[in-house]
């Protein structure tokens, strides 16, 4: 008898067993038990104690993605449970692996509404990659196990383990053993050798290939094998907005970012590629455009472990169903040396247009007594921030132009919501990235709306000393909405403007320094200290209201229907081949 | 060859784990993709801890090979095929119970019964349960004939199926599975 365990101890050792010595958690009464016990263990594992159940999973997220690592949650029942479910959804869409435990009701109360009753069972099968709940404690090492495989293996994404209130308390003798297998699931499936002839045949063959680079490619490691691909074959590279950072920015290859409010270069020429190899990427709609006019001239060539993502939006002529780093290394003997020079140089053409109409300090404009604009703020921090930061953005016009200027030197430098777009994911999510990747500057581009959705997490900042760098760019308005009601809605700004508090002192008493700027002029100097502030800091920095994320692709129109401004479309040279 | 238009019959089987909340999840692909399911049946099958479910909706080939993708996401589901019914033998189940007496007044439902191969399964003086096994014409065949009888209930079960091929894959697939664990 003497060696039983309870379910809550059997969960805490099962943690340790896989190494977790972090975890970001809120307790409340179906999880004191799970509490209780990790305070025996403070000296192996430490729990973030956010502000808000949001902010827990958010951190976990910006954590697992620059940890590699899966990020774990605790949370109670109840609404602490229904609090988790916008970073669920999210870590589902953006492939983000989670072990998330919430507390349950007792067993036997199950279904009669009992207090803080909520049926997470439910709520949750659809934005988890597994549900469990575990009713009695034997079973807690066997799904905890099966938690950790299921999360950090395949394509990775959330698991939420529902522990009843009994079943923490009750005793087993059941040790924790890593799970490496279950029947019906085969997370790293073999890719087949026909398919990878037929890959390469189509690589030796194309004239004008492109390759699509997603997060596949990071959660994979396969940044090597991708550039050696690249390189030996000579083909472009672009990428989605999470697959920024799997080549350096500076890399000659690299050519940009697709979609909506990417660069030029790689999305004028997408429908001019004519062969399109998508790896570890889902043709995302914001990617695509419509998808009806996307790449006409392209065969296109899919390479993702997620079979379910074949021929989904977009169809592809040849698939390779396996992980994107054994594909690429397979695919490197038989792919033959080859030069595509013109095609390449092409991509460049088209991005020193952009680079002319948008992002030279003749576009930002040089006044030092006007606020600065968006796309220069993120190219002076990136340039300070320097080699190894990290970006971690929230989301809308500072998420955007942020991600496509920043200049990302090593891989996992970018944390951002992709799939769901979650405004208020920035602050919790930089909080976590840092975490996780203690010894890189992380800097974190949000905007006054979603800072305010989650800005009570100043106070994990404040609690845990975190040095997240925040740049607020603070149009006092809701601005990537905005900018759609200027361009699309006649300017009718319907609940766009806001009335914001003084972000600096509202830093102030959370102890963080924090600096206004409200011109050009002021930048720089404002830059330079907080990156050599040893510690968190913010910059409220005041932008126009009016200054907008362009180039921009419109929903509803072809991924080569490119806006400039808001009156002129893209017309590429006929000498840009 | 069975043409693929958009409003094809599909059946759906899906092996699994037998694992608590499977069906939410199963239906859970359907209603996102706007799929009404026609039928549903679930049970054990020859293989010992597996459950087979079977789902008929009306779809095309395209959706249903994403449907299939997206099933078998699924942890806990071990295999999921789509057929066409040229691809499978299957049956569905129907009772019907019409009033004694009027099955006594009308003659004419006894030769019914007999015509459809259908048999009575319970008789008491108010009520006459019949049993009808076929595919979907079949059982709604006897259905509109027995309306005119004040039929006074009526239940069709979902279909059941099994595979015309003489490959059993998922038995190959779990075997493949068992030999590389080790
Ligand atoms: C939770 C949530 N609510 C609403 C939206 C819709 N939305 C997208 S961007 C945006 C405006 C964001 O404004 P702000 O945070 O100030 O950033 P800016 O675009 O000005 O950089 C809104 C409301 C969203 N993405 N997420």
């Amino acid at each position: 008898m003497s060696d039983k365990i309870t379910g809550a101890e059997a969960l805490v050792r099962g943690l340790i067993a896989e190494h977790v010595d972090r975890v970001f958690g809120y307790p409340g009464g179906y999880i004191i038990p799970v509490f209780d016990t990790l305070y025996d263990y403070t000296d192996r594992i430490t729990n973030v104690l956010t502000r808000h159940e949001q902010g827990a999973i958010h951190a976990a997220q910006g954590y697992a993605r620059t940890s590699h690592r899966p990020g774990v949650v605790i949370a109670t029942s109840g609404p602490a449970a229904t609090n988790l479910i916008t970073g669920l959804s999210d870590a589902m869409m953006d492939s983000t692996p989670l072990v998330v435990i919430t507390g349950q009701a007792p067993a036997s109360m199950l279904g009669t509404d009992a207090f803080q009753e909520t049926d997470v069972m439910g709520i949750t099968q659809p934005i988890a990659k597994w549900s469990y709940q575990i009713r009695h404690a034997d079973k807690v090492a066997w799904a905890l196990a099966r938690a950790f495989h299921i999360a950090s293996t395949g394509r990775p994404g959330p698991v939420v383990l529902d522990f009843t209130k009994d079943a923490q308390i009750q005793l087993t003798d059941r040790a924790y053993e890593p799970c490496r297998f279950i029947r019906s699931y085969i997370p790293k499936p073999t890719p087949a050798e026909a398919d990878i002839a037929l890959a390469a045949e189509m690589i030796n063959r194309a004239s004008r290939p492109m390759i699509l680079a997603g997060q596949g490619i990071t959660i994979a490691e396969a940044e090597q094998a991708l550039k050696a691909l690249a390189e030996k074959a000579h083909i472009p590279v672009a990428a989605t907005l999470l697959g920024l950072s799997v080549l350096p920015s500076s890399h000659p290859l690299f050519k940009g970012m697709l979609g909506m409010h990417g660069n030029i270069g790689p999305n004028i020429n997408t429908n001019r590629a004519d062969l399109i190899i998508a790896i570890g990427m889902r043709f995302d709609d914001r990617v695509t455009g419509v998808t009806e006019s996307y790449a006409p001239q392209a065969r296109i060539l899919h390479i993702d472990i997620d079979r379910s993502e074949f021929n989904k939006n977009i169809r592809a002529h040849a698939t390779v169903h396996g992980d994107a780093r054994e594909v690429l290394e397979a695919l490197l003997p038989l792919v033959k040396p080859a030069r595509h020079d013109e095609w390449v140089r092409s991509f460049d053409r088209h991005n020193t247009i952009e680079h002319e109409n948008v992002d030279t300090t003749a576009a930002y404009g040089t006044d030092p007594t006007k606020a600065p604009t968006m796309g220069e703020v993120a190219r002076k921090v990136s340039e300070a921030a320097g080699a190894g930061a990290i970006l971690v953005t929230d989301v809308g016009q500072n998420q955007m132009l942020s991600a496509r200027y920043f200049r990302y030197t090593s891989p996992r430098s970018i944390v951002t919501s992709g799939g769901l777009g979650t405004m208020g994911f920035g602050l919790p999510a930089a909080i976590g990235a840092k975490m996780g990747a203690p010894e890189r500057p992380v800097c974190l581009f949000t905007g006054d709306g979603g800072l305010q959705m989650t800005v009570q997490e100043l106070g994990t900042i404040m609690q845990y000393g975190t040095a997240v760098k925040i740049i607020l760019l603070n149009n006092n308005f809701l601005g990537n909405v905005r900018q759609w009601q200027a361009l699309f809605f006649n300017g009718r700004f319907s609940q766009t403007p806001m009335l914001n508090p003084d972000f600096k002192t509202l830093a102030a008493s959370y102890g963080i320094p924090a600096e206004d700027v409200a011109t050009r002029g002021e930048l720089q100097c404002a830059i330079t200290r907080m990156m050599e502030h040893d510690g968190p800091y913010l910059l409220n920095i005041n932008i126009d209201p009016a200054d907008m994320v362009f180039p921009m692709t419109p929903v509803g129109k072809p991924v080569d229907y490119i806006m400039l401004n808001p009156s002129d479309v893209y017309q590429p040279l006929p000498d840009i081949s | 060859m069975t043409t693929h238009d958009e409003s094809t019959l599909y059946t759906v089987t899906v092996f699994s784990e037998n694992h608590v909340g499977l069906l939410n999840q199963l239906s859970i692909i359907f209603t996102r993709r706007c799929l009404n399911i026609e039928s549903i049946s679930a049970s054990t099958c020859s293989i010992p801890g597996v459950h087979k479910i079977v789902i008929t909706c009306h779809s095309s080939q395209s959706m249903m090979d994403k449907v299939i993708g997206q099933i078998e996401k699924r942890i806990d589901v071990i295999k999921a095929f789509y057929f066409t019914d040229d691809e499978i033998v299957y049956q569905e189940v129907a009772l019907y119970k019409v009033p004694t007496p009027v099955m006594l007044r009308e003659n004419h439902v006894e030769e019914i019964i007999r015509r459809h191969n259908a048999r009575i399964l319970e008789i008491t003086p108010e009520y006459t349960v019949i049993e009808k096994t076929g595919h979907y014409s079949e059982t709604e065949e006897l259905f509109r004939e027995l309306q005119r009888y004040e039929l006074k209930q009526f239940m069709r079960s979902g279909r059941v199926a099994v595979t015309r091929s003489p490959i059993e894959h998922v038995d190959n697939f779990l075997n493949q599975r068992l030999t590389n664990e080790y």
